[in-house]
This record gives structure tokens, C-alpha cells and sequence, in this order.
């Protein structure tokens, strides 16, 4: 029935899936795979991230808006699905 | 009968204001045109008048203020939970978890954004987007352009009396600091409110620098410790040495013993190799070498006087200014002199009298500078006075290679640590030159002007790239070079040999001919001694004989000279009927004249 935990774990069964987090637009991490610490921390950092790139999007036209938003750095891929409550992010090892 | 007073005063008086009247007009002067003046003036024609319809400009000039930077971090504390919920308590966050689970919206969301989120992942895994196609060639890096160098940074003394920066010295693993020196080494003219202390700074906050240090007299020289990045040390200018730990302080751990040091200004320190990495040797213009071990300062371990007589004689001792060592060749080290001298010494010797292996003399002034190149131990660059000398360990007459003279003192110099031919030095009417001895001997390769005072030191980064040079005023400033001075050509390291053996080889063969002249003229004065010992009888009349020989010779020759002139001539003439028949007739009629 709750179809939100199967998602999930089908998500992290994926290759590579390092640590999922789900918050709240208010920057309320209300699941997550990883330690308590790390959670709050890329709560609150990537909410404010996503703010800034909505309006960023927003600005330059104002029909058009933000659907995901990917950060590659040297370790790890952050994958970004935002929606108007709630957040989906998704820290991903590519491999190679 | 009544009795009036009338007393009369003024408006003005009484505080009232004027009360004014009309009058009509008064005709006071009426002066009529007078045609008979006219005659006094002329007619201006025609009339130069300049127009110009142009934009009016004024100029201004505008200086911001400087921008004071300073990093911070932030402590993320959590946020965002509903104003009845407490964040620290467990049961409350977890029910609101719980209840947030269960909203319709919430679930949606949740699986609107994994489908969303799950094709991403699969992309990621099946390409990678980043892949670096063509890794393994080499960037063909045959760019032309000109060497350059740009300032990056400029770093101020923050004292009000400005102190010349004697010495920098850049942080072993990752270079992102610098330590600076600063002293006033001219003799007395040291102000009295003049602060002591030197610094390091972040190459990234020019603003304020990252730490000080502060001695009991400012320090002339100033080194990092290659092993431990945190430990400094420091020759001041009363002959004292210290060694600072940044973890510390800014006091130093501990200094030596006025008694037991130097009785002039510590010039140069270096960290020696040892197991301990405790070793370290200090020189200065009163003649003594002294080891320390910095675990005890109060007394040198060992003391070399660098005299040449080989007697431990102070007052014969040569003044050192600067030290050289090589990790690679750790029981020889070599010392410049304040006369002009180098000195090449071993460590390991038995004897103190043994310890002063050979000298290299050629320069005229103090020795500021002395380095061996990275690649090449076996040479060795030397600055001081008006050039800059290259030198083979195996040549002690002479250095193999030099700068032409230049108009003002070189203050000091250094190899580049990338490229074996590529040297740098600083001059006091503000200079940095870069020298490339592969690609011109003459002049350097690039010559800046760094800034208006003298430069006193410098010192290049280890990767190259970034070299920082101290002005007189305590300006440092951070230059960065172009990339074609500091990655390695292609055969550079060939040709630098090739070029190195060749100069040593005309030198050796020099010196040689030197040699074999001085062996000939010494046999022959011996000899001559002799011939001289039999004719003492007819020493004077011998003279005369020689003159009249000598009146003989020289007529001689002349009148060989003027014969083969005039057969010369002769045969010019011949010459010159041969080719121009038309002018024979001149030049015969001339020469009958």
C-alpha cells in the first residue's frame, strides 16, 4: 500500500546509490538513509540551492521552471527532483 | 500755561525702522557722444574669433576603498520544524515523520519524483557523460607566445616604518604560504619605534597577514623546516637564532644564547638533513659557521671559522653572507663571503684545518646569492656585485658562465626548480630579470620592472610557476610566470648538459693554457736569472748594445713598411690601367704631377 517505500528501495537497489534523502520544503528531512549529521546538512544546504536555481529558472522566463537539478563533483554525483513541498535528492557514485 | 519739552531723535536710534520717501528722478550727469573721439580708434578687420561646439568634460579620479575579506564558517543547526515542535526531542520529530508519511500528497510526490529520479540514475549508469575522450596524448603545447609574467598580489608591510624584506621562504607542502623577513639592515639607520616583528601570510588574503612572529631583534633570514611544515626558523640581526612553531604562538620556542651565537647579523639559515630534522647551520659576516640542534639552543654543536689560513683566526676570517646545501650531497656545503670569495667546504672532515676544502674567487663584491642548479648539482649560480656567474665544481679559477655588467646591484638570485637553464634574479632599481641561458646568453629573457625601490629577495615556489620577490619598503609581491618558462621543454635537459659540459670544457682547456704559460714564463725567468749571472761584467755596455739594437730593429721594420707601401701603389697603378682603360690616362697625368 505505501507505494512511497517501494520507490525508495527500488531506487536504492540501483547501482552506485550511495544515501537518499526526502525534505520537506521547509528544509525537514523526513526520511533518509544516512546518519543523522549528514542528513541535516544537505537538508539545509540544498534546499537553499534549489530555491536559487527555481528563481534563477524563473527569472529568465517566467513560464518555464525547475525539473531536476544535477551536481557533479569529483567523488560523487547529487541528483535534485524538486516539486512544490517536497524534495527527492539522491547522491549517486557513477561508475567508471 | 503748558510746558512742552520737544526732544528730537532719530528713527534709527529708538529701533524703528527707516520710513522711506519718493522722490522724482534728478537728472545728475548726462554724457552725450562725443564723433570726435572716434578719430582715436580704428577698425578691427578682420576679427579672429574662436568657436568651438565640443562636450564639456572634466576628468576625476575615483579609488575604491580597499575590500577586507575574512572566511567564515557556518554551523548548520536545524531548522524549518513547525514552531510546536521541539527539534531535540526524538518522540515529537518522529511522529511528525510519521504523520507527513501517511499525507496523500506527500505519497504522490513521492513516486511522481522516483520515476523522475530513477531514469536519471539508469542514465548514469549506463554512459558516462564525462568521459575524457583522448587522455593519454600530450597536449602538444607549441604555443609562441612571448614569456610574460603578471603580478597576482601585492602584500604590504602593516607597520608605519617601513622594514626592507630580507627574506622569504615558502611553506613546504603546498606553498600556500610565505614567510617574510623583515629587518632594516642598514648599519644604525634602524628607526627606534620600527617593530620587529615579520610575518606570514596566505597568498590569498593580501589584506592582513596570517600570523606574526616576534623576536627580540627583527630577523634577517627566515626558513620553514622541509620536514615540518610548522616549525620555523629564524637569524635575527643581533647574532641571535630562534626557532618558532606556528602551533605555538608567535613567540619563539626557544632562541640561542647571546653569548654563544653570532657576533653579527645572522645572514642566511638552512635547515640541514638529518634523521632527526633537527639539524640546522647559520652563518654570518663575523666569520663563524655554527651547527645547532634546536632541541638545545644555548650552545652551537660545532663552530668553523672561515679562515683561509686554516688557523681558526677570527680576525682573519672572512665574512659569510650566505650558505649553500644540497640534500643530495649532504657533508659538502659551500659558503659566499662578503669579499668576493665562495668557499667550498666538507663537513666530515678530521682536522677544523681540512674543513675548507677549495675557494672560487671572481666576483668583487659580497656574495648575495649562492644556489646549485636542482637538475645539475655540479653547477652552481652565484649573484653578487654587478652580475651573475655560473660555476663548474671542477673550475676554481674561473666561473664558466656570466651576465654582462649590469647598471645597478644584483640583490639576489635562483635557480627555477622545473627547468635546469632557467634562472631569476632581483636588482636594486627594482628589476626582476628571468634568464633562459638556452635561448640568449646576452640579455635576459625577460626583464620587469617589479617597482620603484630596490628588490632585496627572492624566491620562486617549488612548482615553478609563482615566485615572490621583497622590496626595500617591505612591499612582497607575488608574480606568476608565463607557462612556457616553467614546464620543461623537450630536450632541455640534453641540451642544458651539452651546454654546461661545453663551457667546462673551455674553461678546463683556458685554464690549462694558463697553466703551461705560467710554467714557460717561470722557466724562462729562471734561465734568464742565469744568463744574467754570466754577463754581469758587461751589464752596461750590454744596455746600449740592447738600444742600439732596438734603433736598429725599428728602422728596419719601418723601412720594410714604406718599401712595401710603395709597392703597393706600384701595383694598384697596374691594377687600375688593366681594368679602366678610359681613365689610365688621369691617373698617369696625376702621377706626373
Amino acid at each position: 500500500m505505501n507505494w512511497s517505500f517501494e520507490t525508495l528501495k527500488r531506487i536504492q537497489t540501483q547501482k552506485g546509490v550511495q544515501g537518499i534523502i526526502i525534505v520537506t520544503a521547509e528544509g525537514i528531512p523526513i526520511r533518509s538513509t544516512l546518519d543523522n549529521a549528514s542528513t541535516v546538512q544537505y537538508a539545509g544546504l540544498i534546499q537553499q540551492l534549489v530555491m536559487k536555481a527555481r528563481v534563477t529558472v524563473r527569472e529568465m522566463d517566467p513560464q518555464n521552471d525547475l525539473t531536476f537539478l544535477r551536481i557533479r563533483s569529483k567523488k560523487n554525483e547529487i541528483m535534485i527532483a524538486p516539486d512544490k513541498d517536497y524534495f527527492l535528492i539522491v547522491i549517486q557514485n557513477p561508475t567508471d | 500755561m503748558e510746558i512742552v519739552y520737544v526732544y528730537a531723535r532719530r528713527r534709527c536710534d529708538f529701533g524703528r525702522p527707516c520710513n522711506f520717501s519718493d522722490r522724482p528722478a534728478e537728472l545728475h550727469v548726462d554724457v552725450l557722444p562725443d564723433p570726435a573721439l572716434a578719430a582715436d580708434f580704428v577698425r578691427r578687420d578682420p576679427c579672429d574669433v574662436a568657436v568651438q561646439c565640443a562636450q564639456e568634460m572634466s576628468e576625476h579620479e575615483v579609488n575604491t576603498e580597499r575590500f577586507e575579506s575574512e572566511a567564515r564558517g557556518i554551523n548548520h543547526v536545524e531548522g524549518g520544524w513547525p514552531k510546536d515542535i521541539n527539534p531535540q526531542e526524538m518522540e515529537q520529530t518522529i511522529r511528525f515523520r510519521k504523520k507527513v508519511e501517511k499525507d496523500e500528497n506527500y505519497l504522490n510526490t513521492v513516486m511522481q519524483l522516483g520515476t523522475l529520479m530513477e531514469h536519471c540514475i539508469k542514465q548514469n549508469n549506463a554512459i558516462d557523460i564525462y568521459q575524457e575522450y583522448f587522455e593519454d596524448e600530450e597536449e602538444m603545447v607549441d604555443s609562441r607566445e612571448r614569456p610574460s609574467a603578471k603580478t597576482i598580489n601585492v602584500f604590504r608591510d602593516p607597520n608605519e616604518v617601513k622594514r626592507t624584506a630580507t627574506s622569504l621562504s615558502w611553506h613546504p607542502d603546498g606553498s600556500r604560504k610565505l614567510a617574510i623577513a623583515y629587518s632594516c639592515l642598514e648599519f644604525q639607520r634602524a628607526a627606534k619605534n620600527m617593530s620587529f616583528d615579520s610575518y606570514i601570510w596566505d597568498i590569498e588574503n593580501p589584506s592582513c597577514p596570517e600570523m606574526t612572529l616576534k623576536p627580540a631583534s627583527p630577523l634577517v633570514c627566515l626558513e620553514y623546516n622541509p620536514k615540518d611544515s610548522h616549525i620555523l626558523l629564524g637569524g635575527s640581526y643581533n647574532g641571535q637564532i630562534g626557532y618558532w612553531d606556528t602551533r605555538k604562538g608567535s613567540q619563539p620556542v626557544e632562541t640561542s644564547a647571546i653569548e654563544h651565537g653570532h657576533r653579527d647579523p645572522v645572514y642566511k639559515a638552512i635547515w640541514l638533513q638529518s634523521k632527526t630534522g633537527t639539524d640546522t647551520f647559520s652563518a654570518s659576516t663575523d666569520g663563524q659557521v655554527l651547527w645547532w640542534d634546536i632541541r638545545k639552543m644555548s650552545e652551537p654543536t660545532e663552530r668553523l671559522v672561515l679562515d683561509l689560513g686554516r688557523k681558526g683566526n677570527l680576525d682573519n676570517a672572512l665574512g659569510a653572507i650566505s650558505l649553500e646545501f644540497e640534500s643530495t650531497m649532504p657533508t659538502k656545503f659551500m659558503v659566499g663571503t662578503e669579499q668576493g670569495l665562495v668557499v667550498s667546504c666538507n663537513r666530515k672532515a678530521k682536522t677544523p684545518a681540512e674543513k675548507i676544502v677549495c675557494t672560487y674567487s671572481g666576483h668583487h663584491g659580497p656574495i648575495y646569492a649562492l644556489q646549485r642548479n636542482p637538475f645539475f648539482p655540479k653547477n652552481f649560480l652565484t649573484v653578487a656585485d654587478w652580475t651573475a656567474r655560473i660555476w663548474s665544481e671542477d673550475i676554481k679559477e674561473s666561473s664558466i658562465m656570466w651576465t654582462k655588467y649590469h647598471m645597478s646591484y644584483l640583490m639576489d638570485g635562483c635557480w627555477s626548480p622545473v627547468r635546469p637553464s632557467v634562472f631569476f634574479t632581483v636588482k636594486m632599481d627594482g628589476t626582476l630579470d628571468v634568464w633562459d641561458y638556452l635561448f640568449k646568453h646576452n640579455d635576459p629573457t625577460l626583464s620587469l620592472k617589479v617597482c620603484d625601490e630596490g628588490l632585496f629577495s627572492l624566491r620562486v615556489q617549488d612548482s615553478g610557476a609563482l615566485l615572490a620577490c621583497g622590496s626595500q619598503l617591505g612591499t612582497a609581491t607575488l608574480l606568476e610566470v608565463s607557462p612556457d618558462l616553467s614546464t620543461m621543454q623537450r630536450n632541455e635537459k640534453a641540451l642544458a648538459t651539452a651546454m654546461f659540459e661545453r663551457e667546462t670544457k673551455r674553461e678546463k682547456i683556458l685554464e690549462a693554457r694558463q697553466r703551461e704559460m705560467r710554467v714557460k714564463e717561470r722557466s724562462r725567468s729562471e734561465q734568464s736569472k742565469e744568463d744574467e749571472g754570466r754577463d754581469t761584467d758587461a751589464g752596461d755596455e750590454s744596455a746600449e748594445q740592447l738600444l742600439a739594437r732596438a734603433e736598429r730593429d725599428f728602422f728596419e721594420i719601418v723601412g720594410a713598411e714604406l718599401k712595401k707601401r710603395e709597392l703597393e701603389a706600384g701595383q694598384e697603378q697596374i691594377g687600375a690601367e688593366e681594368c679602366l682603360p678610359l681613365q689610365v690616362k688621369d691617373v698617369c697625368d696625376e702621377e706626373d704631377r
